[in-house]
């Protein structure tokens, strides 16, 4: 029985933690170049709502990553227009593309498949599958080993495994490329770099495409391995509680995982205690546990003080000086 | 870069905006247009809808008080060099208050005394809500926009449980308070109406609208008539200037804030006393978001927040008549719409800068008059 639940619970906290990572990465990119992206909600969920749609008319997975990633990409690209590009408020852009994506993708969820905002579920061929389904039952020997490996961590489509990946590929991008020398440099100290012959436009938006493809990944996910169908805001949060996992990380790729698995289980914590009680505890309230993610981030904040954490030039657009 | 041509004051304070604003109605207009529809016929059915009967005129400054509130919270903010997207949570926390004290006195108290206590409750809660960040802000440097988010979804869970775990109704299957005695019923305009004998079509415009009134016009002279707004503007037009004139700038955001989370709070006057009469779930519905909108387009001035909220009461009464009308046109065009205004009048408000100036200075006569 123990050994079931271990396995259920990293299964469940890695499936829930996918998207964050994703998206955590997206964030990381985008704000170690000095751009604020608070976007990463809307983003995801206009990706969701992409790959759902194209799911269900093409029937073809790939197409619906395309269409997420490309989605996802254009809005990035519409925050560096708007910010990059215009020197608009940072903050502000990314709270537009939000509330214009939590609406369109409504609109047009009604106008194109008139279920209330609802797509059509996608084709079981079109969903993402287990790379081993066999993985649970592999290990019929070692009950133990079967459940946590097998089961926990196993069982999982490529996506999680991708996600797991990316934090590597992206970790070794930021500190053992030039590019992400440039792009980490880019965020401290802009007019270095504009010294040095490097184009600042450049590297923020080579950052914020790389980050609209992993927004869009992350959407993609919700709909093809999580859900199957789009619904109005399904994203939920996911996107603002990536950003608090990325404050969390410090603003780095590794320590932010550790943030994404902390709110995953504490998410998968929170759905299996609900109405359960506890002995010596009683009843745990769920929704403390759903807080806790927000609560411990504002903490960590306010412990920030005097410490230079967040990249310098965050949020400050860059005036090419003559 | 080479500095672009400043544009003459009456150009940036009116024509800008109505420029921005043109656009983002041209893109909405555009979505309406791809998805099939006319945006003439959705135009012309929105005016009507939202001015074209006493009811629905009612119904469009019912919505039109919840957004006054809000923008003029993100504006004060905004004076004091804040940005509070806070506004959703700090709204939900002074219904909570508004809830709280109507669940505990109405049934003992006279209406004279618990309406003006729910008032309180309402406008303390929400400047408390908003204090936390504010001192994290001022004495910790948090970063507000980041902690006001994390309290947004605090507040909404904060009301998840209490509604779940302590104040449902018995016997209830919906999460929702026992409705409130009458003492704390806010009355509405056709109640109120009714009483000196007038006739008017019912609906949720209530008296918190008067109040809302009188909330814009104590912002403005708040802000622009007294030496307490000067400190405030100060700080957030320059924290380094104001701390050489001896304001500090630590004490003026936490004014800020409580002030602007206060008027949030008010919010509550509106959705809890006024309309709902029990406390329940997502009685904001995003009020705080549009409150961002709102100000953006209002530019911050207590007139021109009075201005937008109108317009997007109009916008949501409209949206929502359009509804009934056209079932493939969803209410949330109007949250798009409100989102292209965010980005057209926020984030991309000197896109069109240069190319206005250029057209105004290419007219002979004006733009050297406009400059000088």
């Amino acid at each position: 029985m123990d050994e079931i639940l271990a396995g259920t619970l990293i299964a469940s906290t890695l499936r829930l933690a996918t998207p964050l990572i994703l998206c955590a990465l997206a964030g990381v990119l985008a704000e170690r170049s000095g751009v604020i992206d608070l976007g990463l909600e809307g983003k995801m969920l206009f990706a969701a709502f992409a790959a759902a749609a194209v799911g269900v008319t093409t029937g073809s997975t790939l197409l619906a990553m395309l269409a997420a990633c490309g989605i996802a990409v254009l809005l990035s690209w519409l925050h560096g227009f708007a910010t990059v590009s215009h020197r608009g408020d940072q903050v502000v852009s990314g709270m537009a593309i939000n509330i214009i994506a939590s609406g369109l993708t409504v609109v047009l969820g009604v106008a194109w498949f008139a279920q209330g905002g609802q797509t059509p579920a996608v084709g079981g061929d079109v969903r993402l599958t287990p790379l081993w389904p066999g993985a649970a039952a592999a290990f019929p020997g070692a009950p133990w080993f079967g459940a946590i490996v097998g089961e926990g961590l196993l069982a999982h489509n490529a996506m999680v495994y991708v996600a797991l990946a990316l934090v590597g590929v992206v970790w070794f991008l930021l500190y053992r490329t030039r590019l992400g020398l440039r792009l980490r440099a880019v965020g401290e100290n802009p007019q270095m770099v504009d010294a040095a012959g490097v184009s600042v436009l450049g590297l923020r938006y080579l950052a914020l495409t790389m980050n609209g493809v992993l927004c869009g990944l992350a959407g993609a996910y919700l709909v093809l391995a999580q859900s199957a169908a789009f619904g109005p805001n399904m994203t939920a949060g996911r996107g603002y509680m990536a950003l608090a996992a990325m404050i969390f990380g410090h603003w780095r790729p590794v320590p932010a995982l550790w943030a994404c698995l902390l709110f995953g289980f504490l998410d998968t914590v929170a759905v299996r205690l609900q109405g359960v009680r506890l002995p010596h505890v009683g009843e745990v309230p769920v929704q403390a546990i759903q807080a806790l993610p927000y609560l411990l981030t504002v903490v960590l904040l306010a412990a920030f003080i005097g410490r230079n954490v967040s990249p310098q030039a965050l949020g400050r657009p860059y005036v090419k000086e003559r | 870069m080479s500095a672009p041509v400043a544009l003459p004051r009456w150009a940036d304070v009116v024509v800008l905006p109505l420029v921005n604003l043109a656009m983002a109605l041209l893109v909405a207009g555009a979505v309406v247009a791809m998805i099939g529809q006319d945006p003439g016929q959705v135009l012309s059915l929105m005016i009507r809808g939202a001015f074209g009967s006493a009811r629905g005129f009612s119904y469009t400054l019912y919505y039109t008080t919840t957004f006054i509130f809000t923008g003029l919270a993100v504006a004060v903010a905004a004076h004091g060099g804040l940005f509070n997207i806070g506004a959703e949570g700090q709204a939900t926390l002074g219904g909570l208050g508004a809830g709280l004290v109507a669940l505990w006195l109405a049934e003992t108290l006279p209406a004279a005394v618990v309406l003006p206590l729910m008032l309180v409750a309402s406008a303390a809660f929400g400047a408390a809500w908003a204090l936390v960040p504010a001192y994290l802000q001022a004495y910790r440097g948090s970063h507000i926009v980041i902690t006001t988010i994390m309290f947004n979804f605090i507040a909404y869970t904060l009301l998840v449980y209490l509604l779940v775990n302590v104040l449902k109704a018995p016997g209830s299957m919906s999460v929702e308070s026992a409705p409130f005695a009458e003492a704390a019923f806010l009355p509405t305009l056709h109640e109120a109406l009714a009483r000196i004998g007038i006739e008017w079509p019912s609906s949720p415009l209530n008296l918190s609208f008067i109040l809302a009134l009188i909330a814009t016009a104590a912002v403005y002279l708040y802000l622009w008539r007294t030496r307490a707004g000067y400190r405030l503007r100060t700080v957030g037009s320059s924290a380094g200037v104001a701390e050489y004139a001896g304001i500090r700038p630590a004490h003026q955001m936490m004014i800020a804030m409580a002030i602007s989370g206060a008027l949030a709070g008010m919010v509550g006057m509106n959705e809890i006393a006024g309309v709902n009469r029990r406390l329940l779930l997502d009685f904001v519905a995003g009020a705080g978001f549009t409150g961002i909108a709102v100000a953006m387009m209002g530019r911050n001035h207590p007139a021109g927040i009075l201005v937008a909220s109108l317009l997007f009461g109009a916008l949501f009464q409209g949206g929502a008549e359009v509804g009934f009308e056209m079932p493939s046109f969803s209410r949330d065009m109007v949250v798009t719409l409100q989102g292209f205004v965010i980005l057209f009048s926020g984030a991309m408000a000197y896109v069109l800068a240069p190319a206005l100036s250029r057209l105004i200075h290419g007219i002979p006569g004006i733009g050297k008059r406009g400059t000088a």
